[in-house]
């Protein structure tokens, strides 16, 4: 540094001081403000995931947000935290039904003849009866149903815990797994479950609803009750149940909505 | 004699300013999502006043059919609202900010005289410092509803691993209630607050970005003490 060369700092004035700062702050705040707008411009226009992939329908950077979310709010999980339960006087005397996809009345179903498929390792099929899981130990639950539209209901519903069966099938070291997958007979409704949820003592696979045997909108003969979970997991008539350590495919998982939808 | 006056420390501007879009966005994504189940209503004697929302306000911002759409925004800007509300109620803590902010026992006396004034009803208005006692309840109130609608929300995002925050909040339905309102609450504040900036002038505003006002004061004789220390 040439000291010839700089003249001596002279103090600025109140004005220019004034001046300085406030050139200073709004040109940071402009720039910050210009900066926040492109960034949302940036989200807002991202594209939508690829079609055809296990999940769908939502931006990019908003599904990766999901899965993140996802893996911290799995840190809180607990077979420990149960849902509420409420007394039998409580619960509706007919559940809402919102939906029919995978069971449309125009399709050709014959409860009598269903039998549950659980596809095993190497491509073997365990079929079992709904006879036999009724034969195993009842258990009932009475608990607010809630919908990802926003509505809940108190039902009480009867059938076998999922792990229940899963130990009586001896399908235990299926539990290693990290996913449960269920479809409809027609494969037309179908869910992916992460074991924790899936295995919860609260999941049932139920064939009972409000003291009577399930009736066909209801998801007759055998569908799946998961407190754990919004209403969209909750398959009704399930066909096949998968095992593996990938995600199975989703219904609404591929219309843009959160893969794990745990509550 | 013109003096730089600090108002705002840069904390509390930067934490107001990333609020102010991320509740825009928090709000719009939560109306998406309430669309859902848009049961509530204002009733007056058992009549339907008003009904949340019409058809025109739902048509008008384009919310019908974006449930989806609404969760996955809403789920993840729920973080940057909460940790620019940690940051903001740590540093006002720990800087000693809050002293200025936090209503003090008179507050709520005085708060009916700022209102009073604010309305024209009073001439004097009461003495303040950084801010008046309506200011000190305002400001203060908007925190805890923010801590309100993160702890609310948590009870109807994960009512069963969370079931100890969904009783606490009077259960499911009421914790969605206090959601909807805390946010109604929200955008009431934003309306009195845009009128009172509005009115407070382009001074009051500015400095919320530099964080200074300039003050006119009148040249001192030089030789005068300022004994203002000692006597306080």
């Amino acid at each position: 540094m040439s000291k010839q060369a700089k003249k001596p700092k002279k103090e600025l004035t109140i004005e220019q001081k004034i001046n300085r700062r406030n050139f200073i702050s709004f040109a940071s705040f402009t720039v910050l403000a210009g900066g926040a707008y492109g960034g949302w411009r940036w989200l807002y226009k991202s594209p939508e995931e690829v079609a055809g992939g296990i999940t769908g329908g939502t931006r990019k950077p908003l599904r990766k947000a999901l899965n993140k979310t996802e893996l911290f709010f799995r840190r809180v999980f607990s077979d420990n935290h149960l849902v509420k339960t409420y007394p039998k006087e409580m619960a509706v005397k007919g559940a809402r039904v919102n939906s029919d996809i995978g069971l449309e009345a125009k399709k050709k179903f014959d409860p009598a003849t269903w039998k549950l498929q659980v596809i095993k390792k190497g491509g073997e099929v365990l079929q079992v009866s709904l006879q036999e899981i009724m034969a195993l130990p009842k258990t009932e639950i009475v608990y607010d149903f809630k919908c990802v539209e926003g509505w809940d209901e108190i039902q009480h519903w009867a059938g076998v815990k999922f792990i229940d069966f899963i130990k009586h099938f001896k399908l235990d070291e299926y539990t290693k797994m990290e996913y449960v997958g269920m479809e409809t007979p027609d494969k037309a409704y179908y869910v992916g479950l992460d074991m924790p949820s899936a295995i919860h003592p609260q999941t049932l696979l139920a064939y009972e609803m409000s003291g009577k045997p399930l009736q066909l909108q209801h998801g007759a003969p055998l569908r799946l009750i998961i407190p754990v979970k919004y209403g969209i997991k909750n398959l009704k008539r399930i066909g096949t149940i998968t095992f593996s350590n990938t995600r199975p495919r989703d219904y609404w998982a591929e219309e843009g909505y959160d893969y794990y939808s745990g509550l | 004699m013109k003096t730089i006056k600090e108002k705002h420390s840069l904390a509390m501007r930067w934490c107001h300013w990333v609020n102010f879009p991320i509740l825009t966005i928090m709000i719009w994504s939560g109306m998406l999502i309430y669309w859902g189940n848009d049961t509530y209503t204002f009733s007056l004697f058992g009549h339907t006043v008003f009904r949340f929302f019409p058809d025109w306000f739902y048509s008008a911002l384009k919310i019908p059919a974006h449930l989806a759409e609404g969760m996955a925004f809403h789920f993840l800007f729920m973080w940057f609202f909460t940790l620019n509300g940690v940051l903001y109620v740590l540093y006002t803590i720990l800087s000693g900010e809050w002293r200025e902010l936090v209503p003090k026992r008179n507050s709520f006396k005085e708060a009916w005289l700022v209102l009073l004034h604010d309305l024209h009803i009073r001439k004097m208005a009461p003495p303040q410092k950084k801010y008046n006692a309506a200011q000190r309840i305002a400001y203060t109130a908007i925190i805890i509803m923010g801590i309100g609608s993160v702890v609310t929300g948590l009870a109807i995002y994960k009512p069963v691993q969370f079931y100890y925050l969904t009783w606490l909040c009077g259960g499911y339905h009421f914790a969605r209630i206090i959601h909807f309102i805390l946010t109604l609450g929200y955008v009431f504040f934003f309306v009195i607050h845009i009128v009172q900036v509005i009115l407070a002038g382009w001074k009051n505003f500015s400095s919320v970005i530099s964080g200074f006002e300039v003050v006119n004061e009148p040249a001192k004789p030089a030789i005068q003490h300022t004994n203002d220390e000692q006597a306080s």
